[in-house]
């Protein structure tokens, strides 16, 4: 039941269709006897911002583990850059679903964006060369980009969880990926920090034309940002520009319920009629 | 005599001369050892596996095997049911309390057993460096330097995956691999030190300089390199100091070992206090 892209979006499309970073091809998840999503078609483009959102436990964690090739598919196939996804591939960037750092946890910022480069690699990692002078360039320059070259040099356990979170960006673009992974990186943060690091994202993919998934509870940091979203409900899921699948009636048809969909000064505002099953929050 | 002329005296002993040498590889291998000890939460593990290595020396000495050996044997069957354990988390402290009070008690019923000499016995619990013969100098040196050359091969996907799990694992860092291969690494080290500074006081190198380097620095490498030089001054000086009155070994290189800690507790306070009050900058 997915949608095809509406005319924005194809309008919009230059003539020749470059090759997708995702494809995912009639794929289907499955827990056991538990099937979370079935018959899902998704290709992503370069550059394109893709938001999935839907509620706890709908398989959007799954669906980025899958990407990962962390969680096999139970039938359909997905390919990155043209070729099946595996684990360890080093042109995906991932920001995993925030917990809180261990406060007493003593490695530097700047360590952390590092391990994003070259932390899979065996051996001990020289600290002097030209191999590490390069290293030391891109990790800079990731910092620099992220603005968070000031408190670098501190251990991440001091820092807030929006100076933790800009650093995750950096770590996460500092291998200069084709497709950038993030599963809930607003999590937990206040809204302006939301909004700076839906920004920070949306930037690197316009500027590096990376291929952005962005998983997220709340639609509204990203609105104003996103190509397209997936919308996951137990099972059942939609793909469309947001103005297609935020709709009062396509999301009662997902989420088998009455549903509206209100928008209040350019936000968006989800309200059931009887539990608020969707938690998309009202700006004060 | 006075202090100083029976110190230099004894160093001048063939025995003396090893036992410092086999110091110094116990020294290197748990400074490296510590921070990721630390980094990886593993401390109370460590005091479990130390338990157990005290259980399989005294079983060792009870049948009059190699208590090298035995404390190898019992810190590896450890590290084995930890790094099982590692894939579950959360159990994990209840299981090794469970299973260290068992290990202690089989440890001192085997010493109860033992009608030999009773200095072999308590050389186990508190450490006897001098009684260590050449055989197990040997044992004790050639397992230190395997240990020190896997953790170079793999030092930096297991910091990473150390410290930050998730990524490491989607960057293909065999990250659930390293929880049983780092509890086995820490068990040989582990047995060793059971060896010389004795079962209960092996945090004091396996765990303490680690701690401590981490109060005074964020920097991976660094922190590496003060815990080395921590964890080398805590032994060879805990040994220097004893020479001359005689008295237990593991007595002094406890105190220099706290000590350290103690002192850099009190900078890392003051560097808190010092670092600059954070903002929230804005895009
Ligand atoms: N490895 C797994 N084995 C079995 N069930 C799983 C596994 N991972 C996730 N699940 C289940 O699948 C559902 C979807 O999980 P997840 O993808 O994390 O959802 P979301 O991120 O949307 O909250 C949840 O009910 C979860 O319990
Ligand atoms: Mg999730």
């Amino acid at each position: 039941m997915s949608v095809e892209p509406g005319l924005g979006a194809t309008a919009l499309a230059p003539r020749p269709e470059p090759e997708p970073v995702v494809r995912l091809r009639g794929g289907r998840l499955r827990y056991g006897n538990r099937v979370l999503w079935d018959q899902l078609d998704l290709d992503i483009r370069p550059g394109e911002f893709v938001a999935v959102l839907g509620p706890n436990g709908s398989g959007k964690t799954s669906l980025i583990r899958v990407l990962l090739g962390l969680q096999q598919l139970a039938g359909g196939t997905v390919q990155i850059e043209g070729s099946p996804a595996r684990r360890g591939n080093g042109r995906i960037g991932y920001i995993p679903q925030q917990r809180a750092v261990d406060p007493t946890l003593t490695v530097r910022g700047k360590d952390m964006v590092g391990m994003g480069l070259t932390g899979h690699r065996w051996g001990i990692g020289l600290p002097f060369g030209q191999a590490a002078r390069e290293r030391k360039r891109l990790v800079d320059q990731a910092l620099v980009a992220v603005g968070a070259s000031e408190y670098a040099h501190l251990p991440i356990g001091m820092l807030s969880g929006g100076e933790q979170q800009r650093l995750r960006v950096a770590q996460a673009v500092v291998g200069n990926p084709g497709l950038l992974l993030c599963d809930e990186p607003l999590l937990s943060l206040d809204l302006a920090h939301q909004r700076m690091v839906s920004q920070l994202v949306a930037r690197r993919a316009r500027e590096a034309n990376t291929a952005v998934v962005f998983v997220t509870h709340e639609i509204n940091p990203v609105l104003p940002l996103v190509d397209r979203v997936l919308y996951l409900v137990e099972g059942r899921f939609k793909i469309g520009t947001p103005d297609e699948v935020m709709t009062s009636e396509t999301l009662s048809e997902l989420f088998r319920t009455p549903i509206s969909v209100l928008r209040v000064d350019g936000r968006l505002v989800v309200v059931g009629d009887q539990e608020p099953i969707v938690h998309h929050h009202v700006e004060a | 005599m006075d202090f100083f002329t029976t110190t230099g005296d004894m160093l001048q002993l063939g025995f003396v001369q090893q036992a410092l040498l086999a110091a110094a590889v116990l020294g290197l291998a748990s400074g490296v050892l510590a921070p990721l000890v630390v980094a990886r939460q593993m401390a109370f593990a460590v005091h479990g596996t130390a338990e157990l290595a005290f259980t399989g020396a005294a079983a060792a000495l009870l049948l009059g095997l190699s208590t090298g050996g035995g404390a190898l044997i019992g810190a590896l069957l450890a590290a084995a049911l930890l790094g099982v354990l590692s894939l579950r988390g959360k159990e994990r402290d209840a299981v090794i309390g469970v299973v260290l009070a068992f290990g202690l008690g089989l440890g001192v019923l085997f010493q109860g057993l033992y009608k030999g000499r009773t200095s072999n016995k308590f050389s186990l619990l508190v450490g006897q460096i001098i009684s260590t013969d050449s055989t197990d100098l040997v044992l004790l040196c050639g397992s230190a330097i395997i240990v020190l050359i896997i953790i170079a091969v793999i030092y930096r996907p297991l910091l990473f995956a150390s410290v930050d799990p998730d990524v490491a694992m989607a960057r293909g860092v065999p990250v659930r691999a390293f929880g049983p291969l780092f509890a086995v690494l820490v068990g040989v080290a582990t047995s060793l030190g059971v060896q010389l500074v004795g079962a209960l006081l092996v945090l004091s190198l396996m765990v303490t300089p680690g701690a401590a380097a981490a109060r005074v620095t964020a920097n991976p490498v660094t922190a590496t390199v003060l815990a080395v030089l921590f964890a080398e001054t805590a032994v060879l000086g805990g040994i220097v100091l004893s020479l001359a009155p005689g008295l237990q070994i593991s007595a002094f290189v406890t105190i220099i070992s706290f000590s350290i800690y103690v002192i850099c507790r009190l900078i890392g306070n003051r560097r808190v206090e010092r670092l600059p009050k954070l903002q929230p900058v804005l895009v």
